[in-house]
């Protein structure tokens, strides 16, 4: 009886080499192990065995049944990865041939250096508003010391608004600097204030490289008891730190604006030399980056803050002049070109 | 301004290198913007004395030259024409660094023979050493120049250009920056001899003055020299205003700049016999009184301006220019040396006015003090002594009505802390002041000092500038760094700031480029964009444009962006989307204009980019919508689309933007007739809105809405419908009713099977209740309700 199993499972195992699809494996499974096999029904004999010969039979049969069973799961695998190959190899792409394009868009790179100037700021709580771009003569100039005669608005050439003065306000025009934002902001709120403004401004001035009869500035305030100097230094020098990178050098410098006093200049090493002095730089070393200082007692006067009780600072940047140093654009005009070949590249 | 290291030095002793006295005024607030090391390669020129000159043998125009180097002698050959025995010369010897006299390039001596004869060296022109661009002979040293010395020892010189900032026109001057210096490196300023010899009669027995205007002219100040005579002055002389930028004249006018240039204050020298009956009367011009000036120009002058005038006529114009009536000229004996103060404000409107600056003028209008005068005429009156002979009159002519002596002002180390953030000592204060010319005296009621401007200081005027004067001696690198410690204002952040960042990354996300273009525009370009060229609204205009190009506001951005992409079309043939987020200019009356923030932007060209993958179907209508769509859908939640009629757009394709009801904006394709006066070939689709008027619409709070619990059912129905009915319509009915949760609109056809006049329109309508699984009945009764009422109300019918 032994050796007749030992033959059935000879011949199965034969049989299920040479199976090649599914529908030859369904009846060699029944034929082999299905409930009218021949294996099935020698054990479901095995009561009808002799006592000693039912134990062994048994054992075989079962182990019999056990691997024609691992043979028929290994046969389906492999028939399995047969077919998956088979299909697989028809659905053949060429990945080289490009993706499907998504559109893509682009911020204009002065918008962007505004919001990336602007969240710096933001993080030390400094809160972006605007103004006017077309101003009064009062807040561009008179509510900031610089009256009528000051030599300080011949570097400020103004483009005037053709429409009548205002007796109290003055000429219209088209604000030389975002600082008069400044002036508004101190003529509106009351202390605490930590505020940015950044906005088109405009002078009078023939187009070249460096010059546009437009372009953008960013003007900051911080007004409460107890601001210092060395906040200002301080406000400055960790917008250097994040904007232009850690190790950058800053010097902070005496200089004259007639809004504020004293008067500091912020330069940063020089990109292009490091220091070293060259073109760029006219063989200084540093580039000047901003104008600031500690809000004149007049200016806070005017905008009814008691300069006794309250202090603070403001500054004042040009924003175009940013990426032209960090990207190397000699020619300010291209911003305002918008060649879509030169607004791609950011 | 320009000034000369080695005049500088005669004020003040000076241990610093000249890159290292840069730096300190720099941070100190007198910017170096420029320095020029004259003699810096001037390594082995030396000075030598022309002892022989024989002929060349074989060339007529050269010369051998013996030069006296002191050590020794060489012979060199010369083509210049003003060599001449006892002459002393600049000597280059053979490895010299020279400027060659043609080209101007730089380059090393060699040892040549000329024409057969060896020269080891050269005599060197003005060019040749890189001083100036002349050639046309050897540079002539003066007699006393000591034979044997290095070159760069005698005429080296470093020229330091320095922006003066508006605060500070004492600083215009080569004694006031010597006190900067002084003060920085904690020097004694050596002041010059001012005095002189009054060998003349009493000034006032032969000339008086009058200030008619003492607003406009606040001190007057003359001497008298007669028996002078006008002629070239001498070449040291010439040689220091030519460093600083000014070119000699006479000895005469060239003293009155020098001294100008040497304490800051403009002088002008009249001449004394020109001046009728005397006088000099300080009055405002007659309206139309003419002056002829010294460039010979007639001025037309106005009652704001000043003159000085003799009792017939304006003799100059104060402060801006002399008349050429009274002008100094190689005739003049005897000089009017005026020394004056004008009003600020009068000499910068009259120099505007008539377009006249000047190096007086740039003074005066920055407010120098009255005090400068005293010394400044002694020293001119000294010099013109010295240079141009004759004698000068006893006295001085000083007309000062209302002296304005300084103020002490009260500094207290309380303010320095509060301030700048760090105490400094009463001793520290005061040493600063005090080497600033400051007089200081310790308070005696709180811990500070009240300290008195010297008299050169027009700027020092409040407690604030005495602490800039102290933070800036003692340098703003000892200022500490803190980071703002005091209350946070409360934060409101301004909405239309979040919402215009919204927008623009919206927009970049579907493929629109942003540009930035011009606030001001031209008529032209405004007229382009309606088809009769009407302008509506009327621009405001400038006062003074810079071009004709930018001579208007603009009250729309459209025509920036349809420039923009005319230009851009010349080199691009893919898709172009580009949009502008900016302010518009819309004139008010009596007030400033008003500034929405406009977004405009445009589609124009293919859909997609080029590729193996779809057909490059070029953009329409509906793209420009779908583009509104997505981007209002995220910002508002009523948003509605109606037809409209704005001028600029094709009249058929066309809708305006309503939000809430409100017209916000315009989606549309641009006028074929627009577009052509723009020279663009396809078709070109504008989107519009005011992002001011959205605002409000976008700041309501949002709230969540829970997940639907029970399955949805989706049904499809095609209607035949008249072609006019607008699918809005249909979809409005849809929507109202009970349990429907969704209409989607996915087909629209007409022509083949559909009878003329009517379209067939294609829905996939959602059903779903909020608290049961809907059964088919439900579904099929309320299909049949919607099916009813379009057919009641529309005309439809169902496709079967
Ligand atoms: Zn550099």
């Amino acid at each position: 009886m032994i050796s007749r199993l030992e033959q059935l499972k000879l011949g199965a195992l034969k049989e299920l080499d040479l199976i090649t699809d599914a529908k030859e494996m369904e009846l060699w499974r029944v034929n082999y192990l299905g409930k009218k096999s021949e294996l099935t029904g020698i054990l479901r004999s095995l009561s009808s065995l002799a006592v000693e010969e039912r134990k062994p039979v048994g054992t075989a049969a079962n182990r019999i049944r056990t691997e024609l069973e691992n043979g028929l799961d290994q046969k389906k695998c492999a028939l399995r990865e047969i077919q998956l190959t088979a299909v697989t190899r028809e659905e053949d792409i060429d990945v080289t041939l490009p993706g499907r394009p998504l559109p893509t868009g682009r911020l204009h790179p002065i918008t962007k250096t505004i919001n990336e100037v602007c969240e710096i700021y933001n993080s030390m709580g400094f809160q972006v508003t605007s103004g006017p771009d077309v101003e009064w003569n009062y807040y561009n100039f008179e509510a900031l010391n610089i009256h009528d005669d000051h030599p300080a608005r011949d570097v400020m050439s103004t483009s005037w608004v053709d429409i009548e003065a205002d007796k109290d306000r003055g000429q219209m025009l088209l604000r030389t600097h975002t600082t008069s934002v400044t002036a508004r902001v101190i003529e509106s709120q009351n202390p605490p204030i930590r505020v940015v403004e950044p906005g088109r401004v405009y002078r009078y001035e023939a187009t070249d490289a460096t010059h546009t009869p437009m372009f953008h500035q960013i003007d900051g305030l911080a007004i409460d008891k107890g601001i210092t100097m060395a906040d200002l230094k301080g406000t400055l020098y960790e917008f250097a730190r994040r904007f232009f990178g850690e190790g950058r050098g800053v010097r902070f410098r005496c200089d004259y604006f007639p809004f504020v006093e004293p008067g500091v200049e912020m330069a940063i090493e020089c990109l292009v030399c490091n220091g070293r002095g060259c073109r760029l730089c006219g063989n200084t070393g540093w580039i000047e980056i901003l104008g600031a200082g500690m809000v004149h007692p007049r200016v806070l006067e005017r905008g009814n803050i008691d300069p006794e009780t309250y202090s603070g600072f403001a500054f004042g940047m040009g924003i175009d002049r940013l990426p032209m140093l960090r990207y190397g654009i000699d020619d300010i005009r291209l911003f305002y070109n918008n060649d879509l070949r030169f607004l791609s590249q950011f | 301004m320009k000034i000369s290291l080695k005049w500088l030095r005669e004020y003040v002793d000076i241990t610093l290198s000249p890159h290292e006295l840069a730096n300190r005024l720099t941070m100190a607030g007198t910017e170096t913007e420029g320095m020029q090391c004259i003699g810096e390669n001037w390594t082995g020129i030396t000075i030598g004395e022309i002892t022989d000159i024989n002929p060349h043998p074989n060339a007529d125009r050269l010369k051998l030259v013996t030069v006296n180097l002191g050590s020794e002698q060489t012979t060199v050959v010369c083509g210049a024409p003003n060599v001449r025995i006892g002459s002393k010369v600049a000597f280059a010897p053979v490895g010299a660094q020279l400027i060659d006299g043609h080209s101007g390039e730089p380059f090393r001596l060699k040892s040549a023979r000329i024409r057969g004869v060896t020269s080891n060296g050269m005599a060197c022109s003005e060019k040749e050493l890189g001083i100036s661009d002349s050639h046309e002979g050897i540079v002539i040293l003066p007699d006393e120049a000591p034979i044997g010395t290095p070159l760069a020892e005698y005429l080296g010189d470093v020229i330091y250009d320095l922006a003066i900032t508006a605060n500070r026109p004492d600083c215009l001057s080569v004694i006031g920056v010597a006190r900067e210096v002084a003060a920085l490196t904690g020097q004694e300023l050596h002041r010059p001899d001012t005095s002189y010899a009054e060998a003349g009669h009493p000034i006032e027995q032969q000339i008086s003055v009058e200030i008619a205007d003492p607003e406009l002219c606040s001190r007057y100040c003359a001497s008298l020299i007669t028996g002078i005579r006008v002629a070239a002055s001498p070449r040291w002389l010439q040689q220091r205003l030519l460093k600083c930028g000014m070119r000699p004249i006479s000895n005469i006018v060239d003293i009155t700049n020098y001294v100008m240039l040497e304490y800051g204050q403009p002088l002008h020298a009249f001449d004394y016999d020109q001046i009728q009956d005397r006088k000099i009367i300080v009055r405002r011009a007659a309206a139309g009184e003419k002056i002829t000036t010294l460039d010979g120009l007639e001025r037309t002058l106005s009652p704001d301006m000043l003159v000085i005038a003799d009792q017939k006529r304006a003799i100059a114009i104060a402060g801006i220019m002399g008349g050429i009536d009274s002008e100094v000229a190689d005739g003049t004996s005897s000089v009017l040396l005026e020394a004056a103060n004008f009003n600020p404000g009068s000499i910068h409107r009259t120099g505007s006015a008539l377009n006249m600056p000047s190096e007086a003028c740039n003074r005066f209008e920055r407010g120098i003090r009255p005090e400068l005068v005293d010394e400044a005429i002694r020293k001119a009156t000294k010099l013109i002594i010295e240079l141009a002979g004759g004698q000068a009159a006893k006295g001085l002519i000083d007309v000062y009505p209302n002296q304005q002596d300084q103020e002490p002002i009260l500094l207290t180390n309380e303010k320095i802390r509060g301030l700048l953030g760090i105490d400094f000592s009463t001793d520290r204060i005061v040493a600063a002041l005090t080497s600033l010319g400051f007089t200081c005296e310790i308070a005696t009621n709180s811990s500070g000092v009240r300290a008195t401007a010297p008299y050169w200081r027009s700027d020092i005027k409040q407690e604030v500038d005495l602490i800039e004067e102290v933070a800036r001696i003692i340098g703003y690198d000892k200022i500490p760094t803190t980071l703002l410690g005091t209350t946070l204002p409360s934060q409101s952040p301004e909405p239309m700031v979040k919402l215009k960042q919204m927008i623009r990354c919206h927009l970049r996300g579907y493929g629109f480029q942003e540009i930035v273009t011009y606030s001001l525009t031209s008529l032209e370009i405004l007229r382009k964009l309606l088809p009769d060229n009407s302008i509506e609204p009327t621009p405001i205009r400038m006062a003074n444009p810079m071009t004709a190009e930018q001579e208007y506001l603009r009250t729309n951005l459209r025509a920036n962006l349809l420039t923009t992409l005319y230009s851009n079309r010349k080199h691009e043939d893919d898709s172009i989307r580009i949009f502008e987020l900016g302010k518009v200019y819309l004139p008010r009356q009596n007030d400033l204009p008003d500034e929405p923030e406009i977004l405009c932007a445009l589609l124009n060209g293919p859909r997609q980019s080029k590729s193996w993958h779809e057909g490059d179907s070029p953009v329409d209508f509906y793209d420009a919508k779908g583009t509104v769509e997505s981007l209002l859908h995220n910002l508002v939640t009523n948003l509605d689309f109606e037809k409209s009629s704005d001028a600029s757009l094709h009249p058929n394709k066309q809708a305006a933007i309503l939000i809430d009801g409100n017209k916000a904006g315009i989606v549309g394709e641009l006028h074929p007739g627009v577009r052509e006066a723009f020279d663009i070939c396809e078709p070109t689709y504008l989107i519009e809105f005011n992002v001011t008027t959205l605002l409000p619409f976008t700041t309501g709070h949002k709230m969540f809405r829970p997940i639907p619990r029970f399955p949805a059912v989706v049904r499809d129905i095609a209607l035949t419908v008249d072609r006019e009915v607008p699918h809005h319509s249909i979809q409005s009915n849809i929507e109202g009713t009970h349990l429907v949760t969704k209409v989607t609109v996915f087909d629209v056809y007409s022509g083949g099977q559909i009878p003329g006049g009517k379209k067939s329109i294609a829905y996939r309508i959602t059903f779903q209740s909020p608290d049961h699984t809907l059964t088919d009945d439900e579904v099929d009764k309320v299909q049949k309700q919607i099916i009813d009422k379009l057919s009641r109300e529309l005309g439809a019918n169902l496709r079967s």
